[in-house]
């Protein structure tokens, strides 16, 4: 099966997975004793005309099934409803998706970079007092909680100056020239990433170490020792490759641990990211945003897993696409 | 599984391991702590003295100040305004020595819940104050409030465990066992539960539970969220196993002596994923461990009045607190070596139970 048609079959697969998420997710939110406009009540800027058509839209007055299925209707069109700030919903998801995004995404890409040759230098090195303390350093790494951690790091930023506490930019980025402005997001984002980096590290590179330890043994790399090939090329052209591909696969669930950890250490960082907006959303019971956050977790999800396998197909030819 | 027993017992291997008796050594401690919470701590849970509000950890003095050797004794913390910097400074009040008393009385209580004493392990004299890791907002001590709070903390993710895994067990063995229809709807539920990022969807949870609700009740229902986010991933791996359990023999011979399906699932083919399902359990205490402190950090677990070391790391969040206040930040360092103990075992429990996987060795 050809990459676009695969993609499209799995995209099709997908619309019943969102479905049955976007019902859970109604499901959760009705259990909720709390009246939904409450927060729009109180709020003096909303206008008595507004409470009445987001009552009318929401269809309060409506049996379970009925409300659902207008939300569902409205939301397909594109109109996610207003959150309990006066915004619209989508406004407000399209400003901290791109930020989540850069936070997950940097992360991902720093730790592969350190995880890949460090599990490779720790299986090459397989019981030596190097891997030895490699692996007590990821135990550490694993089991620091991200809140904990990103808590420390804030007294660290506190007390020395060096690096901003919380928020993307400085106060006038909007005047700042472009490399400026680079220089100012790499600037605030370095503490997060290092957060998460740490916590996503130390499992990675076990993964990649026990991979190449397994591949080592593996019959065909016998065979290419046997036949008087430099270990380097036994390494690296042939065990290499193979330990890779799994890794490939842990990307999806790297990237859901992520989104997941992120909320904690945007928290903290006060980080303009989707995990503390669906956490002040939660807070206020702000249904609309909570609505929209979840289907739009989900739907990074489940295109994380997606752009995972075909990455597999592309670096593994054995895969074949079903 | 009975066989892996009585082969090599699981306790001598894990012991023999360097690491994993460290970490087995550390949960001991801190499972006795909680245990014996009550006899420990100096003060009861909800003890508070407005006046001592983040007063610094007491000093115990051994050596008296005429050099000579003392039974141990702690100075009281007075507070003054300090109008230089505008704020409030805690000074030893030296004029008057508290001797600590070993074995003495104080506070009632119910010994393992169940004998009545006032016995402590240790107090200090009347109207003298022994807070060992200084005091928080409300003048509670910190050190009474870590071992009641790792009551919580430390008992939540083995409930949720067995919560989940039963229910895990049983999804994935029906899903498994069944096949066709059943088992694509019933996988199709459990993927929808595991694409909303976990984290999301344990705080949407956590969020519409009722304000008014006892801390019992706060608890069960926490508990039981922390259950429901678990359990889904565990029953996919789960229904894997069966699907290649079922077609071997003995299923067939079970099913032609008339058994039915039911007894099938839980009597013959769930108890051969027992060595997978030990070894994932050991693996996912830290996970709801976490899971719970993270979410009483959050303000959305449990709730004051009640300790976690979640949410008492929670003052933790104003980092003007942390700089001048920093015996605020163990509840986080007990969740870390808690996680870590638990990691280290885990990880040897593996090793032992799955001798392919070489993570570690």
């Amino acid at each position: 099966m050809s990459i676009p048609v695969y993609i499209l079959k799995r995209i099709l697969q997908t619309l019943p997975l969102l479905f049955l998420v976007s019902v859970m997710s109604f499901l959760i939110i009705k259990l909720s004793p709390v009246d939904p406009l409450a927060e729009l009540r109180l709020n003096p800027s909303i206008s008595p005309q507004t409470l009445q058509a987001e009552k009318v839209r929401l269809g309060l007055d409506l049996p379970v099934h009925k409300q659902y299925f207008k939300w569902l209707s409205s939301a397909v069109r594109g109109d996610l409803g207003i959150s309990t700030s006066g915004e619209k919903v989508s406004d407000r998801l399209m400003e901290r998706i791109p930020n989540t995004l850069l936070l997950t995404l940097t992360t991902i890409i720093i730790t592969w970079i350190i995880a890949i040759p460090l599990g490779i230098f720790a299986a090459l090195h397989w019981r030596s007092p190097a891997d030895r303390i490699l692996t007590i350093i990821s135990a550490l790494g694993m089991a620091i909680p991200s809140f904990f951690f990103a808590l420390l790091l804030l007294i660290f930023a506190v007390k020395t100056g060096w690096f901003p506490v919380g928020g993307l930019t400085s106060v006038g980025f909007e005047n700042f020239s472009i490399i400026h402005k680079i220089l100012d997001v790499t600037h605030h984002l370095f503490l997060p990433v290092l957060v998460l980096t740490t916590i996503s590290l130390a499992g990675l590179q076990r993964q990649m170490r026990g991979n190449l330890l397994d591949i080592l043994e593996a019959d065909y790399v016998k065979m290419a020792r046997a036949k008087g090939l430099p270990e380097n090329k036994v390494i690296y052209k042939h065990a290499l490759r193979n330990a890779i591909n799994p890794m490939v696969t842990m990307l999806g669930f790297e990237f859901a641990s992520l989104l997941s950890g992120a909320a904690l250490t945007e928290f903290v960082f006060q980080y303009p990211g989707l995990g503390r907006l669906i956490l002040e959303a939660v807070l206020k019971l702000d249904i609309n945003l909570v609505m929209a956050s979840l289907m739009i977790g989900a739907i990074m999800l489940i295109l994380g897993n997606l752009i995972a396998d075909i990455l597999l197909k592309l670096v593994d030819p054995r895969i074949t696409l079903d | 599984m009975k066989d892996y027993f009585k082969q090599q017992p699981i306790i001598n291997r894990l012991i023999k391991d360097k690491f994993a008796l460290g970490g087995l050594i550390v949960l001991a401690v801190l499972y006795l702590g909680i245990t014996f919470a009550s006899f420990i701590a100096p003060y009861s849970k909800d003890f508070s003295d407005r006046h001592l509000s983040y007063a610094p950890p007491s000093k115990i003095y051994t050596i008296d100040t005429q050099g000579r050797l003392s039974w141990p004794y702690t100075y009281n913390y007075v507070r003054k305004f300090n109008p230089n910097t505008f704020s409030m400074e805690f000074r030893q009040d030296r004029s008057k020595k508290y001797y600590l008393r070993f074995f003495s009385e104080g506070f009632k209580y119910k010994f393992l819940g169940l004998i009545p004493t006032n016995i402590h392990l240790f107090t200090v004299e009347k109207s003298g104050k022994l807070f060992l890791l200084g005091s928080d907002i409300n003048g509670r001590d910190n050190f009474s409030r870590l071992l009641y709070g790792g009551q919580i903390s430390l008992t939540i993710g083995f409930l949720a465990l067995f919560i989940s895994f039963p229910i895990g067990m049983l999804y994935g063995g029906i899903a498994g066992y069944f096949g066709g229809k059943i088992d694509n709807i019933m996988m199709r539920i459990a993927e929808a539960i595991m694409s909303i990022p976990s984290f999301y969807l344990l705080i949407s949870l956590a969020a519409i539970l009722p304000a008014n609700m006892t801390s019992s009740q706060r608890f069960t229902l926490i508990t039981v969220i922390l259950a429901f986010i678990g359990w889904a991933g565990f029953s996919r791996v789960i229904r894997g196993m069966v699907l290649s359990i079922k077609n071997q023999e003995f299923v067939e011979a079970s099913k032609a002596l008339g058994s039915g399906s039911f007894r099938i699932i839980v009597k013959h083919i769930l108890p051969q994923t027992a060595s997978y399902v030990i070894v994932a359990m050991t693996l996912s205490v830290p996970g709801y461990i976490l899971a719970e402190s993270g979410l009483s950090f959050l303000g959305l677990g449990i709730q004051q009045p009640d300790a976690s070391w979640g949410n008492m790391l929670k003052e933790a969040q104003e980092y003007v607190n942390i700089i001048h206040r920093p015996w605020l930040l163990t509840p986080g360092l007990l969740i870390f070596i808690a996680v870590l103990a638990f990691n280290l075992v885990g990880d040897t429990v593996r090793d032992i139970l799955d001798p392919k996987s070489k993570i570690r060795e």
